[in-house]
């Protein structure tokens, strides 16, 4: 049976690991070659490496250290943070990862989407949405960075760029089902909600989203408890989970969360004991 | 024994630094290559794939790598097809008008509707057959698999490993010099680098 994935995330920022509660307080968390083949060996099912600045100089360390990991780690590697080009996305498949995560870049330029699924193959196109929860709108808003997906009346989630720290006024679920008609293999979603707060995932955004798209779903921030892991897979209709905190802080070891979601019937991929 | 000169076929398709780091792991010389004539050469030939059928095979074509490939099944040396280096493998295919390389009588097929496409993550490969290749691999062991298409090939005794997702599809194809997964191992951990393990060691006695 197809089992659902626990995925580590590591933030990196100058080609170290850092964890920022929602999205500022960083601290340093190691060194990400170390880390990714500590989480390997964890048994943990994919990786995800985001380069926080999303800069230029973060794009080129990001490539040496994709390249450290890929000599190590035989596990599928997603590499986002500043991707905004088919060329930064050939680059990281030719430094050695599966597949990149196009966020800021694809909400101003939906067809790169499109462009860099057609060339590499939608299994190596990961849309990342950073979403909210919208505010009450009094006078209207700005007009959306997307056309034909402007909230409306019955929008209740907005998505959010540049690190979630700015409104683009596009619905995020009607984004969500774009990204995935134009050629994203799969969706990261984020709340900037819930992230950093340890009090589980978005379940009604991330549900919401894994009903409408025929592609896998990947809940992401929030997560504080083995519980919450649970409730995005079977509330949230998740198809793999991302955290950070639980398991670089040592709360959580991924083979604990791994036996408690295997008690409670959700198929996981067993830890190799090495 | 001695150091084999495997050859990774190079054609754009996606990330081929992990299959050569896998294969230089186990002590094999890793050749990511189009050129006809290193292919030709290699004790042993790596086939990856990513993409869709119709744009992988013109661009096969369009660097002359059918023939070499074809050839080099035939010579009976170690070849190793992975995702889509299985299904091209085949005469034809549900995701285009490009007919496969032919090696293999049968038809790709699409994964059927109602479950998540691609089917992505870790499942369960179930060996029907053996093969050295995956010898000291229990069946039942878990692999990566990234794809919304399966290979369907005509004679069902050349499967060795069959997975289930919505339907129960040919997972591995293994018969003689030939071993082709639908899953990609190169990224499935210590199940997956057992397996290339045993590939390098037939190319090193090949």
């Amino acid at each position: 049976m197809l089992t659902k994935r626990i995925i580590p995330c590591l933030d990196i920022d100058g080609g170290r690991v850092v964890k920022g509660v929602s999205f500022v307080n960083i601290r340093d968390a190691g060194d990400p070659a170390e880390l990714a083949a500590f989480y390997d060996s964890e048994g943990a099912d994919e990786l995800v490496f985001l380069d926080i600045t999303a800069s230029s100089d973060g794009r080129d360390i990001m490539i040496d250290i994709v390249r450290q990991v890929s000599e190590r780690v035989f596990i599928p590697l997603t590499v986002g943070g500043g991707i905004r080009s088919v060329e930064d996305v050939r680059r990281m498949l030719e430094a050695g990862a599966d597949k990149v995560s196009l966020n800021t870049a694809a909400v101003h330029n939906p067809q790169l989407v499109k462009e860099t699924s057609d060339f590499f193959g939608s299994q190596c196109i990961v849309v990342a949405i950073d979403y909210k929860a919208t505010e009450k709108i009094e006078g209207g808003t700005a007009p959306p960075l997307i056309g034909d997906l402007p909230l409306g009346p019955a929008s209740k989630w907005e998505v959010y760029t540049h690190g979630g720290r700015k409104p683009t006024g596009v619905d995020a679920v009607r984004w969500a089902e774009r990204a995935s008609e134009l050629g994203a293999g799969e969706l990261l979603v984020t709340s900037m909600n819930t992230d950093g707060q340890q009090s589980g995932y978005d379940l009604e955004y991330t549900r919401e989203v894994s009903e409408q798209v025929t592609v896998p779903v990947i809940a992401s921030g929030g997560v504080g408890n083995l519980t919450h892991l649970d409730d995005a897979i079977k509330i949230g209709k998740a198809d793999a989970v991302l955290a950070a905190s639980i398991f670089h802080y040592g709360t959580y070891r991924i083979s604990e969360a791994k036996d408690y979601l295997g008690k409670r019937g959700v198929p996981v991929r067993p830890v190799q004991v090495q | 024994m001695r150091t084999p000169k495997i050859a990774v076929v190079d054609y754009q398709a996606g990330n081929l630094r992990s299959v050569q780091k896998a294969l230089e792991r186990y002590g094999a010389e890793a050749v990511v290559t189009s050129g006809a004539s290193v292919i030709g050469d290699a004790d042993a030939l790596v086939f990856p794939g990513q993409g869709a059928n119709d744009s992988s095979m013109r661009a096969l074509r369009a660097r002359t790598l059918v023939d070499p490939i074809s050839r080099f099944i035939a010579s009976g040396r170690p070849f190793l097809g992975v995702c889509l280096g299985l299904q091209l493998l085949l005469e034809s295919s549900d995701e285009g008008v490009e007919p496969g390389l032919g090696t293999l009588p049968g038809r790709v097929r699409a994964l059927p509707r109602g479950l998540k496409v691609p089917h992505m993550g870790w499942n369960q490969v179930e060996f029907v057959r053996e093969h050295p290749v995956f010898e000291g691999v229990p069946t039942g062991s878990y692999f990566y698999f990234v794809h919304s298409y399966y290979a369907d090939p005509e004679d069902k005794g050349l499967v060795a490993g069959t997975t289930s997702y919505g339907v129960e599809f040919c997972s591995v194809v293994a018969y003689e010099n030939v071993v082709a997964t639908q899953f990609h191992p190169e990224k499935s951990g210590a199940a997956g680098l057992k397996l290339y393990e045993n590939f390098v060691h037939a190319a090193s006695w090949g």
